[in-house]
């Protein structure tokens, strides 16, 4: 127990969930009282914030996050990317595998979990490999990594699609014994050779391989068909298309154990930012049309779609700052996803800060199984909870701009765009990893 | 203009003032003295990451014609295979004072970064793309068309009547170009339709599904499958004033390229459905003419008897190629400035000598 875990924080005013205004008392690592707003005591050892005016959510989770070690440092440190995990307002993040070397044994994925720990800016959940070196082949040691130190609980080849059916089978049948889910990035490899944006209007146009709809649609297809056959559970990583959005309309109607992400880019850049040839908005899946954004916003709306995950890729300008077909796939977005859900989904009043609470928090827990357990996430705001709480200011604007944010890669594709919110303190457990809008390094604030 | 990169930012008036210049500048290469002073003490870099000789000797022609320095870079590879990156190229020679860098890509988009991603001061000419732009072929192939398809060139057998008087400030309003072949990996197919469109003519694309890109629908022309009723005139268009052939790579063939499986059937099917021979010219319009741009895959796209037929202006194609680079690095390097008077006199002397 540090000092800080047990500073006595009382959120003066503040607005859980959007709601009407209460003090939140935080200590000893959990939500000790809800009380009135104005009500709470506040004495010498209490540190209290002015949370007027300010919406409290429960610390958000990532199921999609890519930090990048070990392998690829000079990109993002597990580290930096907690931070800007943390500066983003969340608290838990699912490290994707596909490091180098890949996260396919328990030692890799212990090793990223410590680190993570040791970092102490949120709670790191490995996802572990579903196949040997993301090869698509044999599969990886599943049951080991659920058994490691790091309970890992999702398992993803994410960047590559386990596009061979029958290990898909295997997969979705394994990870039944330890309650795991399979993550899968659908992307038909076939259909997709050398492509580098969606297939349409506009790449035909560039001059630029196409990246079709069908070639994620076919395989949450047939995805959904075998997790129903064999009686597991799937999740459907960065849905981006209108007809993805239908066939998991679908598929939830017939009752398949079936959860889908959307990225925050997704709800709201198209194609058309392809035209610059300007690799920052070079992404897998492809930026779509402007009626797949309605159609993801549409089932985000209505539940369709279950959580906003990040599908957060940094990487070095070097890889970035040459041509499009050259370039590396991804962008940053850990400290943009916030604002952008508020931007497109709750200015827009398409859902409640409740809703948002839900998307960034309680589901992706909840699909991760880390909604339970000593290091709970996505709880509720009540009393005897653990304290994971991010403050966020939806009154503020701010310029986004990718040098001054905390990620160790500066792609952003909202570079310079205006966006609505500012995260303006994070806890996990009681403690403060964020305040003022500005990180608490963990170490200094322990020592 | 500050860059040549794509036809779709040509306005008519600026293509149309592209083609009189090529005009003058053709004139000029009749004379036993070809070359002009124009753009001397001017550097031309040609910068070639994919192996395209004729291109790459019609450009230097060019640059040579009107007195600039020519540097020929051939860079083999790019920051895919782990050589220099573009950027630090664009680097070198911005800091070797390029005057206008002509590149030849792989990569669609690669021209456009090099203008706008603030490495370099040179105008870029975009010499090809990926599968993308290939803006000066479809120059070249406007100024073809426009001198058979005005005043005498659209009378009596094709290819017999250029008309360059007919030809000087004209526009192609009207007339009936079918493009045919591999549309989907052709810059030379996207780069005609947008100036073809410009400049009022109608464009029809005569292309196996499997060839066509999808989005197509949204392009300013017609698309059919069927080359027989095109040149018949069956088609939306009616009769074809041009036929331009597109040249088909091998590996589409196989599908050993990127895009998974081969596009078609056979060569001997494809020839069969989509090949330009002596029967299909047959069908065509006494003045109609027959395009290619080379290099010609002769008994597969297009047959001897077509290729080597008086309708064929394959070869004057090359020569007006030079002309158009000639006209675009001199408007890209000297037609702003106050120099052009005395370059417009050069010409007028060169031509009038």
């Amino acid at each position: 127990m540090t000092s800080a875990e047990t500073t006595t924080y009382v959120l003066r005013g503040a607005r859980p969930l959007g709601g009407d205004p209460v003090d939140l008392v935080l200590a000893d690592g959990v939500v000790a009282r809800v009380l009135p707003a104005g009500a709470a005591p506040a004495d010498d050892a209490t540190v209290v914030v002015d949370a007027t005016g300010l919406v409290a959510l429960p610390g958000l989770v990532d199921l999609h996050t890519h930090l990048r070690e070990p392998g690829r440092e000079d990109a993002e440190t597990i580290t930096s990317g907690t931070r800007a995990a943390a500066a983003g307002g969340f608290t838990a993040v699912h490290a994707m595998a596909n490091t180098t070397p890949v996260a396919d044994t328990a030692g890799v994925v212990e090793q990223v979990w410590r680190i993570g720990r040791d970092a102490g800016w949120v709670d790191v959940h490995p996802v572990g490999a579903v196949s040997v070196g993301l090869a698509g082949a044999q599969l990886a040691e599943l049951g080991a990594m659920a058994d490691s130190a790091a309970r890992v609980r999702v398992f993803s080849d994410d960047g590559k699609c386990v596009a061979d059916p029958i290990l898909m089978r295997r997969a979705l049948e394994y990870v039944k014994a330890f309650d795991g889910v399979v993550a899968q990035h659908a992307q038909e490899p076939r259909l997709t050779e050398g492509a580098q944006m969606n297939e349409g209007v506009v790449s035909a146009e560039l001059g630029l391989a196409g990246w079709p709809a069908v070639a994620e649609e076919a395989i949450i297809a047939r995805d959904v068909l075998l997790a129903e056959h064999v009686g597991s559970r799937l999740h459907v990583c960065h849905l981006s298309t209108a007809g993805s959005v239908e066939i998991v309309r679908w598929a939830k109607a017939r009752g398949i154990d079936v959860t889908a992400e959307v990225t925050p880019h997704h709800l709201v850049l198209t194609d058309d930012l392809a035209r610059g040839y300007d690799p920052t908005f070079k992404v897998n899946p492809p930026l779509r049309t402007a009626a797949d954004v309605e159609a993801v916003r549409a089932g985000l709306a209505d539940g369709t779609i279950d959580i906003v995950a990040t599908d957060h890729a940094p990487h070095t300008r070097e890889d970035k700052d040459c041509e499009w077909a050259a370039a590396a796939f991804g962008m940053t977005g850990l400290e943009t996803a916030l604002s952008v859900v508020q931007d497109t989904m709750v200015d827009t009043g398409r859902i409640t800060w409740a809703d948002v609470a839900r998307v960034l928090s309680a589901a992706p827990a909840r699909i991760g199984r880390i909604e339970t357990g000593p290091s709970a996430q996505g709880r509720p705001l009540a009393e005897g909870e653990p304290a994971n709480v991010t403050l966020v200011d939806p009154a503020a604007r701010r310029v986004v701009d990718g040098a001054e944010q905390v990620t160790g890669s500066d792609n952003t594709p909202f570079q310079g765009r205006e966006l609505p919110g500012r995260v303006v303190a994070t806890f996990l457990r009681g403690r403060a990893t964020v305040l003022d809008g500005e990180p608490v390094d963990p170490a200094e604030v322990g020592a | 203009m500050r860059h040549l990169l794509s036809t779709q930012e040509l306005t008519r008036t600026e293509a149309i003032r592209i083609l009189d210049t090529s005009a003058q500048m053709a004139a000029t290469q009749s004379r036993e003295i070809k070359k002009l002073p124009t753009l001397r003490g001017r550097t031309v870099v040609n910068l070639f990451y994919e192996d395209s000789t004729r291109t790459r000797i019609s450009f230097e022609t060019a640059a040579k014609r009107l007195s600039a320095d020519v540097i020929n870079f051939s860079a083999k590879g790019s920051s895919v295979s782990k050589g220099e990156s573009l950027k630090d190229t664009a680097l070198t020679l911005q800091a070797m004072g390029a005057d206008a860098v002509v590149v030849r890509h792989q990569a669609s988009g690669a021209p456009h970064l090099l203008a706008h991603a603030g490495w370099l001061d040179a105008a870029v000419v975009n010499a090809g793309d990926g599968t993308h732009q290939h803006p000066t072929q479809a120059l070249l192939d406007a100024y073809t068309l426009r001198r058979h398809l005005s005043g005498t060139g659209l009378e009596g057998p094709a290819g017999s009547r250029p008309d360059d008087a007919a030809a000087l400030g004209a526009d192609l309003a009207g007339r009936h170009v079918a493009i045919v072949g591999d549309v989907l990996h052709s810059r030379v197919a996207r780069s005609n339709v947008h100036l073809l469109h410009t400049l009022g003519a109608h464009v029809t694309l005569v292309s196996p599904p499997t060839l066509l890109p999808v989005g197509v629908g949204s392009w300013p022309c017609a698309v059919s499958y069927d080359l027989d009723g095109t040149l018949a005139g069956h088609g939306h268009h009616g009769g074809v004033d041009a036929v331009m052939m597109l040249r088909v790579q091998r590996e589409r063939m196989s599908g050993s390229g990127t895009g998974g499986g081969a596009f078609f059937p056979n060569p001997l099917e494809y020839a069969r459905k989509y090949g330009l021979d002596a029967r299909r010219l047959r069908l065509l319009d006494e003045h109609a003419i027959v395009m290619h741009p080379g290099p010609m895959n002769r008994g597969l796209e297009i047959s001897a008897q077509a290729a080597d037929s008086s309708r064929a202006v394959i070869v004057e194609q090359v020569a007006n190629g030079v002309a158009v680079r000639m006209a675009v690095l001199y408007l890209l390097l000297a037609g702003t400035e106050d120099t052009r008077t005395a370059t417009d006199t050069t010409i007028e002397r060169a031509t009038t000598s």
